[in-house]
Formats: structure tokens, sequence, C-alpha cells
């Protein structure tokens, strides 16, 4: 990928990704409990805990998108810029969940079209899919549905689609889970070394000790440890 | 931390920049939704409202129109002196909660006894069509198919009757309304069996009767012991929507039912059209009645249900198996059959009736066929096609804006529309129509909008928006959400991601609702008499119209026409979207 890098570089070594005492609740049970967190460009942190524990909802309260049922306090930073009260779209915060979620009614490279910003000219869009194609090992495959793509291939585009829309920050919800174990580990890395071009802080949930060690950053264990007081 | 932020935020530009960024965010997040369910349950039940006390102020003497200016018992004198008012009552309550007990009872049983298995899932596939057809359309195959001169005589005559000539035997409008219960039923199995279906998906239920039989109990007994008593209550009020309905219906009544006396709902519709205008007094005292009488039938059904849950209750504890079911397993495949089949035998006669040139009795088919009978009314079916074609796309389309803007509006606040609130979604199907159709249509003549179009459209709507709702709500409600959160986190607004992924993924249920919505528009009678004042004919008022004079040739005609229009809205429902999504796998239909 080319292009997006400098915008999240531009603070150097300060932190993108920024946690205030993140509190998530679910009615009177505290899910997760005033967590503040820094991250660095190209920075790596793994959220481990067990199902029903939170995770997921701590991702979607900084993505934006937490279920109403829950209710969560604390400020999230993104390039220093408190994001908390933002719309999804005004976050620049990108997610990877367990299942690709590819648009169904849509081809692969519409599915990447969705995801570049408006106000480039119809060549550099054309250009930035063919790039991604070409990165995803997808080359020639644009017009393609998503529904004929092996799972690697999906999984690859999946990633190709969040990164098109120049997130400051990246977050995977069990992005491996569903992978096979072959899969998996090619995957995983594809993941990481993007991020890592990208100077992208990923913030990652999971409950597999392999995903956290090759993610080789910090590890927050979060849920049954942490609920018992209070 | 926070604490901290919002000091430094207070500062004047800061504030404006945070309101500013909260109204944003607000119109992104699709808030402006908010608005969706209470237009809704205006629409809905602002015209019910208003049509109960419109009908229930003349019930008691008050229509300055007509002269009535205070208020008198008079109406209720005058509606329980009528000749035939008593028996009129007894035939209403007695052929309604047959109707509705008979078709229940046959829906249970042959799930009980098939669900799960070929033969169910082959009648499933009958399903639909059936669904699709007016209750007055299956009414006329009916009568076709059991009159002495209809097609059954025919069948067996005269090598097994010696019969020349019909019979004279009163078959169809028969005085005790045994007709009129078989036309019901027929036309509430299917929709009683949907129910069902749709409640028996959520409750377990290959499971539940495994279990059950691994412990030794029979099919039949396992599926009532174990599956009953959970998918009951999710069909209580489709149970309930069906009893109002059969007590208070109209338009079948009068091509089945008894004539001397009539129902008491055809009999009301008499006199709100009788010439001598005092009568539309003593119609509005009935109406009332006939309401009284429905939440009577529906008191006296759950007082019922609760003798009958406590004795199950029994039954469940006293361990019997029940494995000798075989013949009552045969008898419920046997009434389902029966049922179906009258259905489409019905259609298949009205079909040959509309190209039948000379057809001698008691000739199973007709000596000639000729496509005249259909020339010869080409011309005046135009207007009522088009009447109906268009009532029921408009109302079929505004029903499902209006479901789409609900079920939106509880995607996003994620509070789900309880209990009470599919209670209100019925009101309109439990409130027998005449009860306030008539006070509907006195508010249409004060706001001089009766006979209009848009009035007809509007009162199809109350009728038509339950049932695009109730089709809709499921595959909407299941539709995984996180499609909508990767669109927005990709840097769509809320309005993008709408249009661009979530209305194209659920194209297909939104027109099968849509489709759903038109064929119930299309079979509604009463609404279409009332708020049409006569000047908006469709194809199944004029078809109503056209049965008294007994021309079996047109009212062939109009009942094919009627079979058609939904059949079309449905196959665009289907194909559409079959259509557009040729190319793209994860898109087509994979049961």
């Amino acid at each position: 990928m080319t292009g997006g890098a400098e915008v999240s570089n531009g603070a150097g070594g300060a932190p993108v990704l920024g946690l205030r005492e993140v509190t998530v609740r679910l009615g009177s049970r505290v899910l997760i409990d005033r967590l503040s967190l820094d991250l660095a460009p190209g920075e790596t942190a793994t959220v481990m805990g067990p199902s029903g524990c939170g995770k997921s909802s701590l991702l979607a309260y900084i993505c934006g998108s937490l279920d109403p049922a829950f209710s969560a306090q604390g400020a999230v930073y993104v390039e220093g810029r408190e994001i908390t009260r933002l719309s999804p779209e005004d976050r620049r915060v990108g997610i990877l969940f367990q299942d690709d979620l590819l648009f169904p009614h849509m081809s692969v490279a519409e599915n990447l079209a969705f995801a570049i910003p408006p106000g480039l000219s119809r060549s550099e869009r054309r250009a930035l899919i063919a790039a991604a194609l070409a990165d995803a090992g997808l080359e020639g495959l644009g017009e393609r549905d998503t529904a004929t793509l092996s799972g690697g291939q999906r999984a690859r585009a999946a990633l190709m689609r969040t990164l098109l829309a120049r997130p400051a920050v990246l977050l995977l919800d069990e992005p491996f889970s569903k992978l096979d174990v072959d899969l998996r580990t090619r995957f995983r890395e594809f993941v990481f070394d993007h991020a890592r071009q990208e100077g992208l802080p990923v913030l990652m949930v999971t409950h597999d000790p392999t995903d956290a060690r090759h993610a080789d950053g910090r590890i927050i264990e979060i849920g049954a440890v942490k609920q018992t007081p209070e | 931390m926070s604490g901290l932020d919002a000091t430094q935020q207070a500062s004047r530009p800061g504030l404006l920049r945070r309101l500013a960024a909260r109204l944003r965010a607000r119109a992104s997040a699709g808030a402006g939704l908010g608005f969706a369910p209470r237009l809704t349950l205006l629409l809905l039940l602002g015209p019910v409202a208003a049509g109960l006390i419109g009908t229930a102020l003349p019930a008691f003497g008050y229509l300055p129109a007509l002269g009535g200016e205070g208020f008198t018992l008079a109406p209720w004198r005058a509606f329980l002196e009528a000749p035939g008012v008593s028996r009129a009552i007894v035939i209403s309550f007695t052929t309604g909660v047959l109707a509705s007990a008979v078709s229940l009872a046959i829906v249970v049983l042959f799930c009980a006894a098939w669900h799960g298995t070929r033969v169910f899932s082959a009648l499933q596939r009958l399903l639909s069509p059936l669904l699709s057809l007016p209750h007055a359309t299956v009414a006329f195959g009916l009568a076709f198919l059991i009159a002495p001169s209809g097609w059954l005589m025919r069948l067996v005559s005269p090598w097994a009757t010696g019969l020349e000539r019909p019979p004279d035997l009163i078959v169809v409008n028969d005085p005790a309304g045994l007709a009129l219960v078989a036309g019901l039923v027929v036309k509430e199995v299917p929709f009683l069996l949907l129910m069902t279906l749709a409640a028996l998906g959520q409750a377990e239920a290959a499971e539940r009767r495994t279990v059950a039989r691994s412990l030794g109990y029979g099919p039949m007994t396992a599926w009532l012991k174990g599956v009953l008593p959970v998918v009951y209550p999710q069909v209580r009020l489709p149970v309930f929507a069906v009893l109002a309905f059969s007590m208070s219906v109209v338009d079948v009544a009068l091509i089945l039912g008894p004539s001397t006396p009539p129902t008491l709902a055809v009999q009301l519709v008499k006199w709100f059209h009788d010439p001598d205008l005092a009568r539309r007094f003593v119609a509005s005292a009935g109406a009332v009645v006939q309401l009284g009488l429905v939440v009577a039938a529906i008191a006296l059904w759950w007082l019922v249900e609760r003798a009958v849950a406590r004795l199950g209750r029994l039954w469940i504890v006293s361990g019997r198996r029940g494995r000798g079911d075989l013949w009552l397993r045969l008898l419920a495949a046997g009434t389902v059959v029966l049922s179906f089949g009258s259905a489409l035998f019905g259609l298949l006669g009205m079909a040959v009736w509309s190209l039948a040139g000379f057809w001698r009795y008691p000739d199973a088919l007709p000596g000639s066929w000729t496509l005249a009978n259909w020339a010869r009314h080409a011309d005046e079916i135009a207007t009522p096609a088009v009447n109906t074609l268009t009532i029921g796309l408009a109302a079929a389309a505004v029903a499902a804006v209006l479901a789409v803007a609900c079920l939106e509006h509880e995607a996003q606040s994620g509070r789900r529309a309880g209990a009470r609130a599919l209670w209100l979604l019925y009101l309109p199907l439990l409130i027998p129509q005449i009860a306030f159709l008539f006070g509907a249509q006195v508010l249409l003549v004060t706001l001089r909008l009766d006979g209009w179009w848009l009035a007809v459209a509007w009162s199809h709507l109350v009728f038509v928006l339950p049932y695009v709702f109730l089709s809709l709500s499921d595959p909407y409600r299941s539709w995984d959400d996180r499609y909508a959160r990767s669109a927005r986190c990709l840097g769509a607004s809320w309005w993008r991601m709408f249009w661009r992924v979530k209305l194209p993924m659920l194209l297909r249920p939104i027109l099968i609702a849509a489709a759903v919505g038109f064929a119930v528009s299309a079979g509604l009678y009463l609404p279409t008499l009332f708020a049409g004042a006569g000047r908006t004919p469709t194809l199944l008022t004029e078809a109503i119209s056209l049965s008294a004079g007994g021309d079996r040739r047109i009212i062939g005609i109009y009942a094919i026409l009627q079979l058609v229009t939904p059949f079309i809205a449905f196959a665009l429902a289907l194909i559409t979207p079959a259509f557009v999504y040729r190319h793209r796998r994860g898109m087509q239909v994979t049961r």
C-alpha cells in the first residue's frame, strides 16, 4: 500500500490511540473497569479474556457502534483528538471481524471501492483498487463475486477494504478464529505486516494465546480475574 | 482526565463546535426516525379510533348530518325489534367460532402428525399461493365446487346419482351457515399454518420432539405435549384475528353464507346502504353489538384456552405415551389435503367456467371452449383492474416504507417493540371492520374525501400495514448488524450504509413484504366499499356485486383476475432480486 502511511506517522512516537478510564457496563455488571491505554504507531496490544467478558464491546465502544444495551464511559483519543462522541464514520478507526463481512451484493472491486474516501478522481480510485488487489494476491479478480473467493482470499480482501478507508487505528475482533490453522498463520502475518508498514496501532481481541504471542505486544487480561472486586 | 477535558471544552467556540458535532452525529446516526413508530401508530390506529367513535355516536342517536342531534336509545330498540336479528347474531357467533376452532384443530393436528416430514414440506409448498388468494376468490371457487350444479355433483352424475338436472338442495347459502364455515376454514388453515410455522422456527421443535420420542412418546403425542405449549402463545394473536374476522366477514358470507336471515355483518352492510337514511342509526347500534360479540367470543375463547391448558397439563403429567395414533395422523393429513384441494379445484373450476362456451348439466367439462367471455367483458374490467393495481401498489409501498422506518428505528435504538406493540399492530385485525368503517366513512364525508382514490388507499393501509410489518420484521431483525458496523467503520455515513448496504441486502424480504401487502389490499372488500362510496370499484367489489347475478362465466373471469394480480406481485418480488443479484451467489436463497 502507498500513500496512507504519512498521515498516521505524522505524530512520530506519540500515541495514536489513547483510552482513558474506559468502563463498559451491561446492566449493573461491570465488564471493563477503567481501562487506560496508549498505543504508538505500529504498536500492538492484545485484550484477552473468556467469551462474554466484554472484549468485543470494548472494540465496539472505540469504533462507535456499541449496542445500546450496554453503557460506557471514558474517553477515546485518536491522534490526540477525542473521538468519543463522533459517529463511527468520522473516527478513522478500522475494524476486522471474525467473519470477513464482505458485502455479498457487491463484487470484490466494488467492496474495495466502497471503502475509498471521496475526493479522488476516477482513475486514482481505480489505481488504488488495482494496487490493493495486487497486494492481496487477487489480481484480475476484481469483478468476481465475493462468494466465489476462497476463505483466505476473502480474508485478505476484507483487510484491504479496511485499509483503503485510511484508518488511523486498526481494531481486530478475533479475525483469525474462524480460519483453519495453516491459513490462520499466514493471514495473521499478512495483517501484522500491513499494520506495521502503515504504522497503524493495533488493538486485538482474542481468546487464543497463539494470536497474542504473534502480536508481540502488551497483553491485557480482562474478565473473570478483574470482575470479582466490587 | 475526562473532567479536565470538559473544562477545556467549555469555552464558547468549543461549546458551539461540540453542539454542531452532536447535531451532525445525530443526523448521521439516522436518529431522525424517532417519528416513525408514532406516525405509523397514528395512521394505523387513528382511523380505527375515529371510526369507532363515529360508529358509536350514531348508535346512540347522535349524527347531526342525518338529523340526529340528541342522544337516544331509539336505534337500539329498533335494532332489537328488527326481524331476524337474534338469529343473525347466533349465526355470526356460531359460524365464526366453529370456523376458527376447526381451522386451528386442523392446523394443530397436522403439525403434530407431520411436522418435519416430506408430506409436510410438500403441502407447505402450496401455502404461499393459497395465502395470496383473496377470501372471496376462494369462496367463489368453493361455491362452484359444492353447489348442486357444481363440479362435484357433475363428476358423479348421472352415473352415480342418476341426476339429469341439478338436485333441489340448498348446499351453498345453507341456513346453518355450514358452507360459510367451510369457505372460512379453507382460507384460514393456510394462514394459521403459516403463523404456526413461523413460531415453530423459534421453538426448537425438532429437538423437543426428539427428546419426547426418545422417552417413548408417539410422534403426535410428543409434539402435542412437548412443542404445542411453547408454540401456541405465539399463535394466539393470529387465532384471535381469525376469530374476529370469521365472525364479522362480509364478502365470504355474501357468497356462501345464509341469506334469510344473513349473518349480522351482512345485515349491517345492507342497513348502512339502505336508501332509508334512518337505518344508519340502527346499523350503528348493530355495529356496536358486532364489536361486543367479537369481544365476548375472544373472552370465551380465552377461558376455554385456560381450561384446555389445565386439562392438558394433567394429560402431560399423566405420562401416557399415545402410540397408536396412525389413524389420527391419516385424518390430519386428509383434512389438510381436502382443504387445500378444494381451494385449488375451486380455482380450476372458475378458470374452466371463464373459458366455457356451451356447458350442459351434468357434463363434467364444457361442450365448447371460447375466449368470447373474456373479450365481451374486457372493457368493463379495465377500471376496476387499474383501481386494484394502483390502490394495492400505493398501500403496499407506503406500508413497506413505514415498516422499514419503524424497524430501522428499532434497530438503532436497540429497543425492540414488545408484546404490547404487537397487540396494537393486531388491533385493526381484531376489531370487526364493520364496527369502525362506517364511522371512518362519516369522517371522510365530513372532510369531503369519501369516494376518493386516496381515501380507499388509506383505508387499505390500515389493514395492509400489519401484514407488511409482520412479514418484514423477522428478516429485518435477523439481518447481521455487523455489516452496518463494518460499513460505518469504513467511513460510510448512516445514509450511505443504509442505501448501499442494508436496503440492497434486504431487497428480497422487503419486496416480498410489499407483495404480501398488495395481496391483502386486493382482497379487501368492506374498506373498499365504505371508503370508496361505490365510486372506486376494484376487481373484488365488482365480482361480489356480480355474484348476485349468478353468471358463472363472468364471476370466473373476475376470480381469475383476482388470482392473477397477487400472483404477479409475488412473481415480481421473487424475480426482481433474483435477476438483480444473478451474479451474486451470496445473495441467492439457499433454502
